[in-house]
């Protein structure tokens, strides 16, 4: 994760197109400015920013699934929970599904674990097409780098 | 059996918290009730699930920014609501 630059997913575990279902890693830093404000003595994850990496999960389960031929942007959720803290060096096992697949929108359920359940959310996704190439470049960059093969991509 | 209309005022009620006693077949989903586009898509997401069909949202909106279509033809509940028949027909056929 580089939380400054709100890269939270760090590598794709698995990628299934067939159920709809990504499996990612995120290693939170040991530091980071994030944490000298969020608290002073007691640094945790703040929640947003697990709200974001599920976010982010989901949007490259949907790029993958697209092939890169449409970009999603978080726009909802709903049913967030979140059962523990999460505290700087933790190793994170991020997971959405497709849960419905709309006109200009997704949804997914997704959740985060750490030996045990931290959080889950049902996001909504609105998906359009790409408002600037440099986008679609930066995403195909971001895909190969955290090992995301999308579907019908041969490059 | 509820009719379209019934299902459809449901689900704007419970999704855009709006009172279910004004939303009548001749609301138009923008004007009258200030449904914007986000809430929106709560609102296709559900009826998508409630009658198992995927509403062409993209489609009638690129009608409407193109001057193809009036927004009342497809968000004036009552019209939305015989689209939305049409899709399970077309659905069930």
């Amino acid at each position: 994760m580089r939380l400054e630059y709100f890269q939270m997913i760090d590598r794709i575990v698995d990628f299934d197109a067939a159920t709809g279902r990504i499996h990612a890693k995120a290693f939170v830093p040991e530091t980071s400015p994030v944490f000298e404000g969020h608290f002073p003595g007691y640094p945790i994850m703040p929640g947003v920013l697990l709200i974001e990496t599920m976010a982010q999960a989901s949007g490259f389960l949907i790029l993958g699934l697209n092939g890169l031929s449409r970009m999603p942007f978080f726009a909802g959720c709903k049913k967030a929970k979140f059962r523990r803290f999460i505290e700087p060096g933790a190793e994170l096992d991020v997971y959405a599904t497709l849960s419905h697949d709309g006109s200009g929108f997704a949804v997914t359920e997704a959740k985060i674990e750490q030996n045990g359940p931290v959080c889950e959310a049902e996001l909504t996704l609105k998906v359009m097409d790409f408002p600037a190439p440099e986008l679609v470049e930066n995403m195909r960059a971001r895909v190969q780098q955290i090992g995301l093969t999308p579907v019908g991509d041969v490059a | 059996m509820s009719s379209t209309f019934d299902v459809v005022a449901d689900v704007i009620a419970q999704t855009s918290e709006i009172p279910r006693e004004k939303i009548t077949p001749e609301s138009h989903a923008i004007d009258d009730l200030g449904i914007d586009s986000l809430d929106f898509l709560d609102i296709v997401f559900a009826l998508d699930k409630k009658f198992g069909i995927k509403i062409p949202l993209e489609q009638w909106t690129q009608e409407v920014n193109a001057g193809k279509a009036s927004v009342e033809e497809y968000f004036l509940l009552k019209n939305l609501c015989a689209h939305i028949d049409d899709l399970v027909a077309k659905k069930n056929a």
